[in-house]
């Protein structure tokens, strides 16, 4: 999984002579990263492990794995529902990024307004935040309930979870409704890091608020986007909680993603073997997408973008 | 934000909650807040965390542990996390001593494994003993021929529960026959009242429709090859012919048009029918309970049970009847107190007090000689209706998805589900469970 501890440089009063920058960036001693890699490997890359070895086993969950080869995998290429699992969880994961990114930078930079106003409504804004994902989940089940929740008589909402684009939609819904503002505040803290020169030099120029939206913030905030597009997108792949307790991967299987197939798998028919196939495939496809993301955005070489300033 | 950064640890904070979203086998920490069976001599009792079931098993506790060296102590689990719980706990070294099940699928893995305790010799050794509950429900717990569970709470025939209020409205009677329960239908819906409820937000709900329609259609053989796996056994034509009635069901509205919206938890469906919005509702004994609990005054007043009707031309017995036959209490072959355990269930489950404490609560007991004690149920006539259901059974079939194997269950109840829905036809729904054997 990409690492995301892109810190935002200082603000400087006044920035260094670029003279004295050293080209190779002093890194701390290597053992600081000890600590981090004990528990990596522990709770992470053992597991890992141990996940890929089930993937070639039969296994109830009791007693001993039977080593089976690689039957699972075949099984799991030769399924046919399993394309439209993952067909769903990717259609998800788009539809994920594709209304939160947007709304979550209009509102981040409005919220990173000087105003009280902004800042009273933005604190209210990030209370989602506070609340339990298997709350929230609970809560938006009601709420969608046709007979005693808002929907009731209301058509578009009264069955949303009843259709398969309905439940869809409604996941989106919750889902942007729980993250968005999260997202808003990496967005606010990076617009706020913005520095003011450049706005008042784009006001020399003639620039309208538009034009210093296009061509100064969102160029500003480009590690940002990077940043938490990749958590957004990594994060939609692996969602499991929320959508279990919504939808239950319903009506009939139509958001049923490949989390949930792998719990149904597991917990619902003792296949663990076949679940942990499924949790491999997972991991793969997660770790590849995050490595595309990192290479495609030039991420890995950026520098600051306060570099030059 | 934790659970889009950081995947697994959000899978293994949800086991330690109760939802139980892990993959791994070695996350069996999730679960040892409730520690072994050693130590102080106790013994553990897992039940369900429900409140309608709480009085019972508190009173069976305390009675026992009066006079036992060896005490026994209650772990209440809610019913969403607690198979998950269980089977996690299972494979490991910390398993349940006495736990609560549906009999059939939801042990039936254990049993295989040697997990449990073969309860038959000691029924041989006293056979009183297992003369105290009805042979029927007993042997519906069979798992190969052998006794694992004892008869834990009431029994859970499937009943068609109606309104009486609004079955007095529309002007109609009880159903008999499938073509009387059509007419219901279409008269409820052209005045606007939902015929059935149902909470189509969870499959097994909608499950005790083919489950009885097949048996009154084909009679309980059909299902009987099914279960055993024989090849082919999906595709009898009272399978096809089931789906199709129920497609039909639906195509006139007799579930409403957002049944697939409700969920069970949040009782929604039992809502709609206390509330006059619906006219019936296909559900096991456990709603007459939920409905006392609930919404007592129509429970008291216009809450109607009778059997399922017969279909025309089928070949069934109109008495056989589906569902779960009830829950029992299994003992883990591990269990360092195995007698005590046993000893437990022989003093407490047919035991007077607690035969009573459930007739208070609405249910009806599996144990023989209840015809005596009927006066102590919440209602006596539901509670000899459900009695007389159970003893006059030819056959009482255990739920599909707890009587099938274990892997076939979740591909059998998402094709039911897309039937209901209009995604599958007859033909696709055999399909799709011949392609999951």
């Amino acid at each position: 999984m990409a690492v995301v501890t892109e810190s935002p440089a200082p603000a400087r009063a006044a920035p260094a002579p670029p003279a004295r920058r050293s080209r190779r960036v002093n890194r701390p001693s290597s053992w600081y990263l000890l600590p981090a890699m004990a528990f990596f490997g522990l709770f992470a890359a053992f597991p890992l492990v141990l996940v890929l070895y089930l993937s070639f086993t039969d296994w109830t969950g009791i007693g001993t794995p039977a080593f089976i080869g690689v039957d699972n995998w075949v099984r799991l290429f030769e399924n046919d529902a399993i394309w439209d699992v993952t067909w769903t969880t990717l259609l998800l994961t788009m539809l994920f990024w594709v209304t939160q990114t947007p709304l979550s930078i209009l509102l981040g930079v409005w919220a990173a307004g000087p105003q009280r106003n902004r800042a009273v409504l933005s604190a209210l804004f990030f209370l989602p935040l506070l609340l339990s994902t298997a709350a929230i989940a609970l809560l938006f089940n009601r709420l969608f309930d046709p007979y005693v929740g808002i929907g009731r008589g209301l058509e578009p909402f009264r069955n949303i979870l009843g259709t398969s684009s309905g439940a869809i939609t409604a996941i989106v819904i919750m889902v942007g409704w729980q993250f968005i503002p999260f997202h808003t505040l990496l967005y606010q803290a990076a617009a706020r890091n913005i520095p003011q020169v450049l706005y008042d030099a784009a006001t020399v120029d003639g620039a309208g608020r538009w034009h210093m939206f296009w061509y100064v913030t969102l160029p500003q905030l480009r590690n940002t986007i990077i940043t938490s597009s990749t958590i957004m997108i990594v994060g939609s792949l692996t969602y499991f909680e929320t959508i279990f307790l919504l939808t239950s991967g319903g009506p009939g299987t139509a958001t049923r993603t490949l989390p949930l197939e792998m719990y149904f798998r597991s917990f619902r028919s003792y296949e663990f073997g076949y679940a942990s196939t499924i949790a491999s495939v997972l991991v793969i496809v997660a770790t590849a997408v995050s490595l595309v993301i990192v290479k495609f955005s030039g991420f890995a070489k950026m520098r600051s973008t306060m570099e030059g300033l | 934000m934790v659970p889009q950064r950081l995947p697994r640890r959000s899978f293994l904070g949800l086991v330690g909650a109760g939802v139980g979203a892990t993959f791994l086998g070695t996350s069996a920490c999730g679960t040892d807040a409730t520690g072994g069976g050693d130590g102080g001599g106790t013994f553990q009792v897992w039940v369900l965390q429900e409140e309608s079931q709480q009085d019972a098993h508190n009173g069976a506790l305390e009675r026992f542990n009066k006079n036992s060296d060896v005490k026994a102590r209650l772990v209440a689990t809610s019913n969403d996390g607690y198979t998950d719980k269980l089977h996690v706990s299972m494979g490991s070294s910390n398993k349940p001593d006495v736990f609560y099940n549906w009999g059939g699928g939801s042990i039936r893995t254990y049993a295989r494994d040697g997990l449990l305790v073969d309860l038959s010799p000691h029924f041989e050794k006293d056979p009183a003993w297992q003369d105290q509950f009805l042979p029927s429900v007993l042997d519906a717990g069979m798992i190969d021929g052998k006794y694992y569970g004892i008869p834990a709470r009431g029994m859970q025939p499937i009943i068609l529960f109606y309104n009486k209020a609004v079955f007095a409205d529309l002007k109609v009677e009880p159903p008999k026959t499938w073509t009387e329960l059509l007419t219901v239908v279409d008269r409820a819906k052209s005045s606007g009242i939902i015929p059935f409820a149902l909470a189509g937000g969870d499959a097994w709900t909608e499950l005790v429709w083919p489950e009885y329609l097949v048996d009154r259609i084909g009679g309980a053989g059909v299902f009987e090859k099914i279960a055993a796996g024989e090849k082919g056994a999906w595709g009898d034509p009272a399978v096809r012919k089931s789906i199709d009635m129920i497609r039909d069901l639906v195509d006139r509205g007799g579930f409403g048009d957002s049944f697939a919206s409700v969920k069970w938890d949040g009782a929604g469906a039992s809502t709609l029918i206390a509330q006059g919005q619906a006219a019936m509702h296909l559900m096991g004994s456990w709603e007459y309970t939920n409905q006392v609990n609930d919404q007592p005054e129509y429970a008291k007043n216009d809450q109607g049970f009778i059997a399922f009707p017969t279909v025309e031309g089928g070949v069934g017995d109109p008495k056989a009847i589906v569902g779960n036959p009830t829950n029992y209490f299994s003992v883990s072959k591990d269990s360092k107190h195995v007698d005590a355990a046993i000893e437990f269930l022989k003093q407490e489950m047919a035991s007077d007090a607690y035969v009573k404490q459930w007739l208070e609560a609405g249910d009806v007991p599996a144990t023989t000689g209840l015809e005596d004690k009927m006066d102590q149920a919440a209602d006596p006539a539901f509670a000899k209706v459900v009695f007389d259901m159970v003893e006059q059974a030819p056959s009482f079939q255990l739920s599909w998805d707890q009587a099938i194997e274990r892997e076939k269950a979740q591909p059998m109840l998402d094709a039911l589900s897309k039937v209901f829905l209009g995604e599958l036809d007859a033909a696709g729904f055999v399909k799709a469970n011949e392609d999951a054997a």
